[in-house]
């Protein structure tokens, strides 16, 4: 803490924001005798321009130069071709061949295509086993709904890294699953260090993100209508079909958004629950800055995540205009 | 019996998220290392607990980050919410989009745009780039709490009050702040369980001598989570459900009056 400095540069950069600010209000208070609301903002908005604008800049910045800070398109093209100097680079760095770079043909887009399906997995297997459960839960008859609201938030609070190691502690070769398993006479399991343990860790701890929103758009729906179409022949089957589905899809669709962000870019569970090969773009876009000190190809990978995921956000937004599933807690 | 299938589903969906954290506290007192085998009872990785300077350093930075980043949050975002409600529409939804951005980027993304910028700026990470970016994160979420209760209010009673001779700060102060005050706990609350947990973005914009709780676990959990984790974490987790069952137990009476 002590030897915290900034640049004297940013010193006056700051200094003179808060002069303009503190003039603004002077200006305004001696015009309007009062303070403009709008004002209010201002602080704000000096503060997403240097903590979310520029950074983002940086990001694009680096992307498309190289160490030199000469104007390049070659750290895409590092994306594309699988014959790359930084694959080698990495593959010096004690990762081994046979698991990232020979056994797949490029890393990168092999590593993009298997985030994106391990998070459509996840996302569908949060969707079958959440759907349910917030349909249970929005049930009239059933009265514990908004309790089981905070049972599912109870456990988020946990931090996060120590919920995925615990589940080392079930799936291990010598864990509790292996051990309950032997008690009873049954040959041990390999289950950890592989594809499926990563989902399942990724199941568990984005599936509460699945149930709030459609628990949210269904327990407001009026249930009248469900009522009116049953009292008009409709069976109970029809009924979902045709009037509780249609109704509950703004929070499916915001459901899928809340799941399908973080899984993609995941990192983390796959490091402690997944093998060699189940490496996630997260960890590629953090193994690129950090372990092998290239900004400049993790930022074009960073780049490449960004424009996916305002596509698929663009996507979804078509489904649901108003984002109406949108809020949570 | 369709009842009965669907409580057992909701019990099987419960028990899947809840065996994990069970088992972790079990843990915290077993007195072996092992992670499997039960070594008999012992409260020793409490008494570790707070026996490592460690730990109790890394307790004291993420509890301080996330009340510090919680008041500024609540603050700024706040100020921002109602200047933002006060807009003409087309500014109104800039500013919107704006606020959204850091809301849809991934957070690696995030953490790692600010470690540039603090790398770039020459800052030298730790403890305030941390805080910095914890209000960066959490601004967002205040202003999405805030401003549900804004559009809610009757806009007129800010003009009436005007109109009965209130300065603007006396009217703020009077009308709009008590009325959005629920909005803005909730924002607070939100912004300092987000920064608690968070993991990924703290992890950039912090140096290694400069640890909370998530990236001590992530530097330990290579080497072997030692139980006193566990035993932390089984700590806080009861704290947290105290902390609520009162909040939910005040908001219960205040309901009955």
């Amino acid at each position: 803490m002590s030897k915290f400095s900034f640049p004297p540069w940013a010193v006056w950069l700051m200094a003179l924001g808060l002069l303009a600010f503190i003039g603004m209000v002077a200006y305004s208070i001696r015009r309007n005798r009062g303070v403009k609301r709008t004002l209010f903002t201002f602080p704000y908005g000096l503060w997403i321009a240097v903590f979310t604008i520029i950074p983002l800049l940086l990001i694009g910045y680096y992307a498309f130069t190289d160490r030199s800070g000469a104007f390049t398109l070659d750290n895409f093209k590092t994306f594309w071709d699988s014959n790359y100097e930084m694959q080698k680079q990495l593959l010096d760095l004690g990762f081994n061949p046979l698991e990232l770079g020979v056994a797949r043909g490029n890393v990168n887009v092999d590593t993009l295509v298997y985030s994106l399906w391990m998070a459509f997995l996840c996302t569908a297997i949060c969707l079958v086993l959440g759907y349910p459960a917030a349909f249970f839960m929005a049930d009239r008859a059933f009265k514990l709904g908004s309790t089981l609201v905070i049972l599912f938030i109870i456990p988020m609070w946990m931090n996060f890294l120590l919920r995925t190691i615990a589940w080392m502690s079930l799936l291990e070769d010598n864990g509790l699953i292996n051990t309950l398993l032997a008690a009873i006479g049954l040959p041990k399991m390999k289950l950890m260090y592989n594809s499926q343990a990563v989902l399942l860790g990724m199941v568990y701890n984005y599936l509460p993100f699945m149930v709030f929103p459609i628990y949210n758009s269904l327990n407001k729906q009026e249930y009248r209508l469900s009522e009116a179409a049953m009292d008009l022949g409709a069976n109970p089957r029809t009924t979902f079909m045709k009037v509780t589905l249609p109704l509950s899809l703004p929070g499916v669709v915001s459901g899928i958004t809340m799941v399908f962000m973080p899984s993609v870019t995941t990192f983390f569970i796959p490091r402690v629950l997944g093998g060699g090969n189940t490496e996630m773009f997260g960890d590629l876009i953090e193994r690129t800055f950090l372990m092998a000190d290239n900004w400049n190809v993790g930022s074009a990978l960073s780049l490449i995540m960004m424009v996916l995921i305002i596509m698929s956000l663009t996507l979804l937004r078509k489904v649901d205009p108003e984002g109406e599933g949108g809020s949570t807690i | 019996m369709s009842r009965l299938i669907k409580r057992g589903y909701l019990a099987l969906v419960l028990l899947f998220l809840y065996v994990p954290i069970v088992v972790l506290i079990v843990q915290s007192f077993n007195a072996g290392v092992s992670r499997a085998k039960w070594q008999g009872f012992s409260i020793k990785w409490y008494i570790d607990l707070f026996n490592s300077p460690a730990i109790m350093n890394a307790l004291y930075i993420t509890v301080t980050i996330a009340l510090l980043s919680a008041l500024f949050a609540t603050i700024l975002g706040t100020l921002a919410a109602i200047g933002i409600h006060a807009m003409q529409k087309r500014q109104q939804s800039l500013m919107m989009a704006l606020n959204n951005i850091p809301m849809t980027m991934p957070d690696i993304v995030t953490g790692i745009s600010l470690m540039l910028l603090f790398i770039f700026t020459q800052v030298p990470r730790g403890y305030v780039t941390m805080l910095l970016a914890h209000i960066t994160f959490n601004i967002p979420y205040v202003i999405l709490s805030v401003m549900p209760k804004l559009k809610q209010m009757n806009k007129f009673s800010y003009e009436a009050a005007l109109d009965l001779g209130a300065t603007p700060g006396y009217a703020l102060r009077k009308v709009i702040l008590p009325y959005v005050m629920p909005g803005v706990i909730t924002g607070a609350l939100l912004s300092f369980t987000l920064s608690l947990d968070d993991f990924t973005i703290s992890y950039f914009t912090t140096s290694p001598l400069v640890q909370n709780l998530s990236t001590l676990i992530y530097s330990e959990a290579r080497k072997g989570i030692k139980p006193t984790m566990n035993a932390l974490s089984a700590l806080m987790f009861v704290a947290l459900l105290v902390l609520l069952l009162a909040v939910n137990r005040r908001a219960s009476l205040n309901q009955d009056n």
